[in-house]
């Protein structure tokens, strides 16, 4: 296996190819693949058709039958097949589809996946890495739409990484095969195809390592998976007003790496947490929880949580819309929190 | 410590004369028996924490299977595993000093009684959610037709677990995908506490093979040697390349769901009890085995001796072992 775990600098004159979410996704799991004859991907509709995303395009030509598997709808046996052929000493990659079928298979992965390795004495690995979409935007309704990361970055033994960006798909999904544990890859459908700067060689991004996507000063905005786009553009907005606005993503939500962002609240002394899940119980009240504990000395306001409504998301685009925060939430929260003496 | 066994290994089976089988059948059974009702004495006695599933009644089934198994085909097993684990050959030191929750234990005493595992053994865990064994087998025998290899996979479930979607998913899956794994479901007849015939409508669970185009086979769950022969063929088959096969083992637990003796409300007769253990699997095999002179009561006896005197040792062992360090309790969360 190769050693590359530290992302390549991008061109610094911004000449690097730039690549679609989905194809940097794709590229980055036909590259793991390579490096790793043990790598296989099982799913509904990866092989033959390539993924109703097109996450899945052109590998079944590479890679052939043995290594790209077409498997009923079935989440529970697919997450299950991967458990026991993980624990085998296979890298299987699963695809979910949409994140919001993981209710059908949740035991096999928080019981099975996350805990094998705990409950064996530690005899046993389970490296298995589950693709999903997640995310509202599309029109897809409430069944099609969530993010629910909260729910496993609750349970002990699963990572979940949610990229933000091309970059950080391929690097992120690179990280999550190499590992030696069960991590979820949550893509987020709106953003597959946005486009961003990609290298080419395989690299991975370190998981449980949080990026600083912005240096600012005066607010320090930490966001979630697509809300670093929204967090960007914001702290743009804002910097036209004179307000430096530092962006935080944490790129891996679990682990979560509090750290940084804790020595970000200790320098700005204001944090607003956004993310597109529903606010109540969600990854908000952890960073917000965390960052009070290590900084409340530091804080000129209390830690701000902007989510989704107590809601499912809704079908009709005006309220799924106002359902899902956006640039203009993430302005008006850092308003609020410099309001504050 | 089992070897890892090379791709293509001879198969212990073959070769087998009748009365090594049955001496072998004879002593799987024992191993368990023994192991169960001493383990049951101890949770009597309160030294036990947690809960205990005792498998006494069914030790045909997990004796039959594993003697067709070579130590390289995989398991996975149940919320009631300890027979399935005794007859795939892990210790009962490491057994008992799991069920005590010492450091020393299987699990590192992280799992206890419903997680035991060695994976050295191909005993892919006891488990704790019924039905959650089943995909986990498909896909270990995923696993060893990715890497060519031609072990097996073989997982065991009761009746109550054939109710849930993940058996369903699995059988269609490891039959879609022709994979060399081997569904041995143990009809005991209860789920938990609620008879066949209140959580199901057929009598025999083989019947639901047949909806995945999986062929079946119904054994006596009491008779090792049938159950083995049902098993050698469904295993060949397996490793043959010729897809999934479903045994139904009608059999009967002698204890209570859980623990020894708990019969607050009468789910069940002492009649119905008595009448299942006047066909006892291992008084029968016994019976046989002395009747056409495979074995005699002196060879029989000494395998009983033998293994009281392993199982005191191994309680010894278990209860002087240490309990696990507290500054420890987060070791293998994760995987480095």
């Amino acid at each position: 296996m190769t050693t590359i775990t530290e992302a390549p600098a991008l061109a610094p004159d911004g000449t690097a190819r730039k690549l679609t979410y989905v194809k940097a996704f794709n590229e980055g799991l036909a590259q793991a693949m390579r490096e790793d004859e043990n790598v296989f991907v099982a799913g509904e509709d990866v092989a033959g058709y390539g993924g109703v995303f097109r996450m899945f395009d052109n590998l079944l030509d590479e890679f052939g039958p043995r290594r790209m598997i077409d498997t009923p709808i079935s989440e529970a046996a697919l997450v299950g097949l991967g458990v026991g052929a993980a624990a085998r000493g296979l890298r299987p990659v699963v695809d979910l589809m949409f994140m919001d079928f993981i209710g059908v298979c949740l035991d096999q992965i928080v019981n099975q996946a996350a805990k094998m390795k705990y409950m064996f004495g530690g005899s046993v690995s389970v490296p298995l890495t589950i693709t999903t979409a997640s995310g509202a935007g599309l029109g897809a309704a409430a069944q099609h739409s969530q993010s629910l990361e909260a729910w496993l970055a609750h349970v002990p033994g699963l990572k979940v990484v949610m990229p933000c960006d091309a970059y950080t798909a391929k690097g992120l999904t690179v990280s999550a095969i190499r590992d030696n544990n069960p991590v979820v890859v949550m893509l987020n459908k709106v953003l597959l195809g946005s486009k961003s700067e990609v290298p080419e060689q395989i690299y991975g991004i370190p998981l449980g390592q949080a990026h600083i996507a912005r240096q600012g000063s005066d607010v320090t905005v930490i966001a979630l998976g697509r809300m670093v786009g929204e967090a960007l553009a914001a702290a743009e907005e804002l910097a036209a007003e004179g307000v430096e606005v530092e962006v935080i993503d944490p790129r891996t939500v679990q682990p979560l790496d509090t750290e940084t962002m804790i020595a970000s609240a200790r320098r700005t002394n204001r944090v607003l947490v956004v993310h597109e899940a529903v606010t109540f119980g969600g990854l908000g009240a952890e960073i917000a929880a965390q960052i009070q504990d290590a900084a409340f000395d530091h804080l000129d306001a209390p830690v701000l949580r902007i989510g989704a409504p107590f809601s499912p998301v809704p079908f009709s685009p005006v309220l799924e819309k106002a359902y899902v925060p956006d640039q203009a939430r993430i302005v008006r929260g850092c308003r609020r929190l410099l309001e504050r003496a | 410590m089992a070897q890892r066994a090379s791709k293509k290994s001879a198969d212990p089976v073959a070769n087998q004369t009748s009365a090594q089988l049955v001496r072998d059948l004879h002593e799987r059974m024992v191993r368990i028996r023994l192991f169960e009702t001493e383990a049951g004495k101890l949770m009597e006695a309160g030294k036990l924490p947690g809960f205990l599933h005792l498998y006494v009644g069914q030790e045909a089934v997990a004796a039959g299977v594993m003697a067709a198994l070579r130590d390289d085909d995989q398991i996975t097993s149940t919320h009631r595993g300890h027979g399935h684990a005794v007859a795939k050959g892990v210790s009962f030191r490491h057994m008992y000093a799991e069920l005590y929750g010492r450091v020393t234990g299987a699990c590192l005493g992280r799992g206890g009684s419903m997680h035991i595992n060695d994976v050295t053994l191909g005993m892919l865990g006891a488990n704790g959610i019924v039905g959650a064994g089943i995909p986990i087998a498909v896909g270990a025998a995923f696993a060893a037709r990715y890497k060519d290899e031609d072990s097996v996979a073989v997982t065991f479930f009761g009746d109550g677990a054939t109710n849930i979607g993940a058996f369903h998913e699995a059988a269609n899956m490891a039959a879609i995908l022709r994979l060399p794994v081997v569904f041995v479901c143990e009809n005991n007849g209860y789920a938990e506490f609620t008879p066949q015939s209140k959580h199901m409508l057929i009598t025999d669970v083989a019947d639901r093979a047949a909806a995945y185009g999986m062929p079946s086979v119904i054994v006596d769950g009491m008779d090792a040697a049938a159950v083995h022969s049902a098993a050698a063929e469904a295993v060949a088959r397996a490793r043959a390349g010729e897809g999934p096969m479903f045994i139904e083992a009608k059999t009967y637990r002698y204890y209570d769901h859980q623990g020894v003796k708990g019969l607050r409300h009468p789910y069940r007769s002492d009649a119905e009890v008595e009448e299942w253990k006047a066909r006892d699997a291992i008084d029968l095999l016994e019976a046989r085995a002395l009747a056409d002179g495979t074995a005699t009561r002196a060879e029989l006896d000494d395998t009983w001796q033998r293994t009281r005197d392993e199982i005191a040792e191994a309680i010894a062992y278990a209860e002087a072992s240490p309990l696990p360090d507290t500054a420890d309790l987060l070791l293998n969360v994760y995987s480095g």
